[in-house]
């Protein structure tokens, strides 16, 4: 089973989806996949004619209890393999990846909470694989989304994320949007910090299971803060994307 | 802080390579400060191209040094104390 | 293990392969930073350089005094073994030539030591006549701590990982000793001409 996880191997693009103006989800069927945690990540490689290859990690977005394997990809304008995957690659084509990998960002119902997750721009790719596979097994443990985004049109899985939590009085989702907003915003508009995070997180007496992710710097903030507002650092999880999210 | 670091996750892949155990939630004790820890928790940095570092978070002491050519790994593992793993049931 | 899996339209970063570079290499634009832990930040009333190991007499110089020593401008091509190169670049520093003016020893190696834990070998030919510096300036602007900020060194005829980030000093040597990379498995010496990027090459 180990073994498997680390070959590379060959997925089937069966669709790319725009999400947002700069990200989108490849769709991928693989063959003999063993399934995997909310949390994991692949690792994809691309080869070019000459050999010459390049490598990046990708969080799933889909859950575990999914048909089909889904990451999510944000476009970075200076990026080597983002904009082959959300530009060049479609339907039909072959991917190669390895995994799933990771066994420390991970969650499962079973684990309980209360669930604090809080994503930065893709950062909040694993975190929709968690509460996709919350919902896919009728899970009630109380949950929140604290999301980060630039602005409204580049918020990933706006509509899905809002009839999620629509239907479910357990999962709050609260935005906050850093650089612009519609004229009729009345949400947060800065970026997340203690005061904030004081506002939404639960209190630390309640032990919330907390799952951090997003850009570092975004990371270590939050990070930092939760820690300082009292949250046990064992309880809180974080998934840096380095400088600018992966 | 320093804004290119990463998680123990990032270099799961590749240790994952070399480690038939899953990396990522392995227990080690620091060389440097002696605090103990999950690999998952440890400060990656990842130097493309060259090799991969695994500092301790409260020291940055290097637990993990990593280079990687022509189809080999060498690791250099001396900042690790002990390491601390799951046996597999069975 | 390589099975010529190719993925379809993939080209990679665009690189221009150039007669005027060592092989393998490509021109670059930017100037990637490539870091093994987090950036020091020595303040410089903190920050000090020294020469030590097998000389006659250590010297030391506080930042006052190492901007008070005679610098220069240089200009080279600097080649990254992660393969990119950057043709031109301009930096002001101190010759390493000035800093052992005058030292005795019978050393032939040298281990430029840094804040962190990051060293690097070269011999000591390889640092001295005109061939190595320890530089504070970049493009004419103080170098930035992710550039190796406050100083670096610079020795540019060889892969540019030799060219030590925060340097804090120059211990001379007897014996060879492998630094941060090489004990990895990087070439001691790591002439990009020769491509010499890993031990046995």
């Amino acid at each position: 089973m180990q073994l498997s996880r680390t070959l590379w191997r060959l997925a089937d693009v069966v669709e790319v989806v725009p999400e947002t103006p700069r990200t989108k989800s490849l769709v991928l069927e693989v063959p003999g996949w063993e399934g995997h945690k909310a949390g994991q990540h692949v690792d994809i490689r691309l080869t070019a004619e000459d050999g010459y290859q390049a490598q990046r990690s990708y969080s799933i977005a889909s859950a575990p209890e999914d048909e089909r394997l889904v990451l999510t990809v944000d476009r970075l304008d200076d990026g080597e393999v983002s904009p082959y995957l959300t530009e060049v690659l479609m339907a039909g084509d072959k991917l190669e990846f390895r995994g799933p990998i990771g066994g420390y960002f991970t969650w499962e119902a079973r684990e309980g909470g209360p669930l604090l997750l809080i994503g930065g721009g893709s950062g909040v790719v694993p975190l929709m694989a968690m509460l996709r596979h919350r919902a896919a097994v009728g899970s009630d443990v109380p949950t929140r989304l604290l999301y980060s985004s630039r602005s409204y049109e580049e918020i990933i899985y706006r509509r899905e994320l809002e009839t999620l939590a629509a239907r479910d009085g357990a999962l709050a989702v609260i935005h906050t949007l850093t650089r612009s907003r519609p004229a009729s915003w009345r949400g947060y508009q800065r970026r997340i910090d203690a005061e904030m995070l004081a506002e939404v997180a639960w209190s630390p007496d309640e032990r919330p299971l907390a799952f951090v992710c997003g850009p570092t710097p975004l990371v270590e903030a939050v990070g930092a803060a939760l820690v300082g507002l009292g949250h046990a650092a064992a309880r809180v999880k974080t998934e840096r994307f380095g400088a600018t999210g992966g | 802080m320093d804004a290119l670091r990463l998680d123990g996750n990032a270099v799961a892949g590749t240790l994952g390579e070399v480690f038939s155990f899953e990396v990522t939630t392995a227990e080690y004790t620091c060389e440097g400060c002696g605090k103990t820890d999950r690999l998952g928790a440890a400060m990656v940095y990842e130097v493309r191209g060259l090799g991969t570092i695994v500092r301790c978070p409260s020291c940055d002491h290097a637990l993990i040094r990593l280079a990687h050519s022509r189809g080999r790994y060498r690791l250099d593992l001396r900042g690790i104390r002990h390491l601390q793993v799951e046996a597999v049931a069975g | 293990m390589r099975e010529g899996f190719i993925s379809r339209g993939f080209g990679g970063r665009r690189r221009r392969p150039d007669t005027k570079l060592p092989p393998g290499q490509y021109l670059e634009d930017g100037f990637p930073v490539l870091s093994a832990g987090p950036t020091p930040r020595t303040p410089l009333e903190a920050w000090d350089f020294s020469v030590v190991g097998e000389v006659d007499e250590p010297r030391r110089w506080t930042w006052e005094e190492f901007k008070r020593l005679p610098s220069e401008e240089i200009t080279r091509d600097i080649h990254c073994v992660t393969k990119w190169s950057k043709l031109g670049t301009r930096w002001e520093g101190v010759s390493v030539d000035t800093l052992l003016e005058g030292v005795e020893t019978a050393a032939e190696y040298v281990t430029a030591f840094c804040d962190g834990d990051y060293t690097t070998n070269l011999p000591l030919e390889d640092v001295t006549g005109g061939k190595a510096w320890v530089v504070y300036a970049y493009e004419g602007e103080p170098l930035e701590p992710i550039h190796g900020g406050p100083a670096r060194l610079l020795v540019p005829h060889l892969y540019f990982w030799k060219s030590a980030k925060w340097v804090r000093g120059l211990r001379l040597t007897a014996d060879d000793i492998p630094g941060f990379w090489e004990s990895l498995g990087y070439h001691n010496y790591g002439d990009p001409w020769r491509e010499q990027r890993y031990w046995g090459d």
